[in-house]
């Protein structure tokens, strides 16, 4: 901008900088026109599954593609061979995208339309005591569940914090001899399967202890969520202008004041999102706490008291089952772990946000 | 002319004071305490696994049986599972390749999706939805793996058969798509095609975010020499992005290899080797240890001790040479 300004020779850019132009993109009719010919190349493709072998929604896909790109190879077939080449792969790629969003949508629509009916106001502080996973729907809740997760996930969170926090100011500020070592710790333990950990905390915590308890599975879900949190920490504490830091060094601050008071209180909002990521991370993971925490029926409150339950778990075991309402159960579970992970992004999201616009 | 001779920067020196040394001393404790951390467990992991290393030898990864004598390791186990010998034999060269067969299939399906969307999302989208397609990308990416095994089974084992029976059908002469029985809901096939819609959206976030990154002005001097847009891209942005988005697959790869709960859901374990994709036999190392894990005794817990350290060492490997690349690539902020 500034530099058309300086073309213009004007003082005020704002008022002489024309908004950019865009002469190829397509006017309104246009895309009205393409609008009108997708519509009909669907219908088409609905005709074509009712007559050809292609059936349901994939074979409508195939249909739909096939006659898109025979229009493309004919509406180009008067102009050169770049042209064509750069239509059809504008199809490709389109389709590769799109095919690319399905399973999600998918997942996301299922998930809503499978789950809402288990849903009710007891479900939150219900258990499963006394009710059967095959028993109607209005009885019964994953309250227990829920509170397990919290249980287990503020243990990891507990711990991982601090943890990951000291991780990033280690290798921003204070970049000490082992810089290299703990960046190269904390990616490769961003890659340990899941299970892996479970394993993990399995071997140490559960057999030292001798039961399986809601601690083992905060441990296990730590291990999980280290790697996340000290990462994001990093990215984050990296952002710090280094002028923020000579100009606390300049007013005659040490290193320790300047990172705690200069620092550190520029990024709060980033570090929240790291925590936050973090829980978004594991909040979901199953397989880990399969071997640490196992499942029960109802609230338990102790976390070294014996098995917990948590809504993975909770779901896997009701998916297991595999009655008709066990498997609601467990869609409602999922749709419950959906809207917290979702819940838990968008939060970081807007802090993160927040903190750019700053 | 007279050259400028820049300065050589003086050396500085840093004398920390007493609280800038406590202060420096309780992050690098903190540092290393997950160092540490990490250190002892997988000491314990490699000092547990050890006994079933030494009795299978290397064995262990190429034998095609497990079996076990014994009970639940917090019951207490029987008197035959304590004897050294008691007929117990373990290995999990089924389940490693079955991995690998797994993986491989979730990624041949996954690695064009994802360079496809990428490029989607960054060169061809319409403006209004490159936002909303950008959140959606990075949310599917915490969609936790569970609910990716659950709609597996429920949603996608119906489309994933009729392509199964599909490809029997019309290549069924070809080996890998031959089957024993026409039984293709749960076969590796399937799997591996829920595994690619797991793993597609964090290659895809590592492409676009690659491809994003794009110099401008390159893609701009294509279109100034009379280059379209597929010009542009294959000239500038996949060059220009191929080591990225290797890592990006590899990063994809090792939540592939990984992956518990949705093969769990998805596949039938059987101890056998077994390339034929379509038929209902396979595994993978991380579900079995899913598996085995509920009724297994001391030394088989030992086993799966075993089975978790190979498949931690070949997902660190994986993501070694990914995280790598990505430090290689990215530039220094």
């Amino acid at each position: 901008m500034s530099n058309v300004a300086a073309l213009t020779g004007s003082t005020n850019p704002e008022s002489t900088v024309p908004t950019p132009q865009r002469p190829w993109a397509g006017r309104r009719s246009e895309r009205l026109i393409t609008f009108a010919r997708l519509v009909v190349f669907g219908v088409l493709a609905i005709g074509l599954t009712v007559v050809t072998p292609l059936a349901d929604v994939d074979g409508w896909a195939v249909a739909f593609l096939i006659l898109n790109f025979a229009w493309v190879i004919g509406i180009t077939s008067r102009l050169g061979t770049k042209e064509r080449r750069n239509a059809i792969a504008r199809v490709v790629v389109t389709a590769l995208g799109v095919v690319a969003f399905v399973p999600w949508l998918s997942i996301f629509a299922t998930v809503l339309w499978r789950g809402y009916r288990g849903l009710y106001p007891g479900y939150f502080v219900g258990d499963m005591r006394v009710t059967t996973p095959d028993d109607e729907l209005n009885l019964g809740g994953a309250g227990h569940a829920v509170v397990g997760t919290l249980i287990m996930v503020a243990i990891a969170t507990l711990i991982t914090l601090p943890l990951g926090i000291l991780c990033g100011i280690y290798l921003t500020e204070v970049r000490g001899r082992l810089t290299f070592l703990v960046r190269l710790f904390v990616q490769s333990m961003a890659g340990v399967p899941s299970v892996v950990a479970g394993l993990f905390i399995f071997t140490t915590v559960v057999r030292s202890m001798e039961k399986y308890s809601g601690l083992a599975g905060g441990l296990a879900l730590a291990v999980l969520m280290l790697p996340t949190v000290s990462r994001t920490a990093e990215e984050v504490l990296k952002l710090v202008p280094d002028d923020l830091r000579s100009a606390g060094y300049a007013l005659g601050a040490r290193q320790w004041r300047t990172a705690i008071m200069v620092v550190l209180p520029t990024v709060r909002a980033g570090l929240i999102t790291a925590g936050i990521l973090g829980v978004a991370r594991v909040v979901g993971e199953t397989a880990p706490l399969l071997l640490t925490s196992l499942n029960t029926n109802g609230f338990v409150w102790n976390p070294v008291g014996g098995t917990l339950a948590s809504l993975p778990t909770y779901i896997f075991a009701m998916f297991n089952y595999g009655t008709e309402y066990s498997v609601a159960r467990a869609w409602t579970g999922s749709l419950v772990l959906l809207s917290i992970v979702s819940a838990l992004f968008f939060l970081a999201r807007r802090l993160g946000q927040r903190k750019n616009q700053k | 002319m007279t050259t400028v001779e820049t300065p050589t920067p003086r050396k500085m020196t840093v004398i920390y004071s007493r609280a800038d040394k406590v202060f420096r001393g309780i992050v690098t404790a903190g540092a290393l305490t997950s160092l540490v951390a990490l250190g002892i467990i997988a000491g314990f992991l490699i000092l547990r696994s050890s006994g079933t290393f030494r009795e299978f030898g290397f064995n262990f990864l190429t034998g095609t049986e497990w079996f076990s004598a014994g009970e639940d390791p917090l019951g207490g186990a029987t008197a035959a599972a304590d004897e050294a010998n008691d007929g117990s034999i373990f290995s999990i060269g089924p389940m490693i390749v079955g991995s690998v067969v797994v993986a491989s299939i979730a990624l041949l399906f996954a690695v064009p999706l994802s360079i496809g969307g990428a490029l989607y999302i960054e060169f061809f989208a319409p403006r209004f939805i490159y936002r909303p397609l950008v959140i959606l990308l990075d949310l599917a990416a915490a969609i936790p793996s569970l609910i990716f095994g659950l709609w597996g089974v429920e949603i996608f084992t119906s489309f994933g058969v009729r392509w199964a029976t599909f490809l029997n059908d019309r290549l069924g002469f070809i080996p890998i798509f031959s089957v024993e029985f026409e039984n293709f809901g749960r076969s590796p096939f399937v799997a591996g095609c829920v595994l690619a819609a797991l793993v597609v959206p964090i290659t895809t976030s590592v492409a676009r975010e690659v491809y994003s990154r794009t110099p401008r002005d390159l893609i701009d001097t294509c279109y100034a020499l009379g280059g379209t847009k597929l010009g542009a891209i294959r000239s500038v942005v996949l060059p220009y992005g191929k080591s990225g988005v290797f890592a990006g697959i590899m990063l994809g790869l090792g939540r592939a290899l990984g992956e518990t709960v949705a093969i769990y859901l998805m596949l039938n374990l059987v101890f056998k080797y077994s390339f034929n994709i379509l038929d209902s036999t396979g595994g993978n190392v991380a579900s079995m240890i899913a598996l085995k894990f509920g009724e297994a005794s001391d030394k088989e817990i030992s086993a799966l001790m075993a089975s978790g350290l190979v498949l931690f060492v070949i997902t660190l490997i994986v993501n070694t040479i990914a995280s790598s690349i990505i430090q290689r690539t990215t530039p220094r902020a």
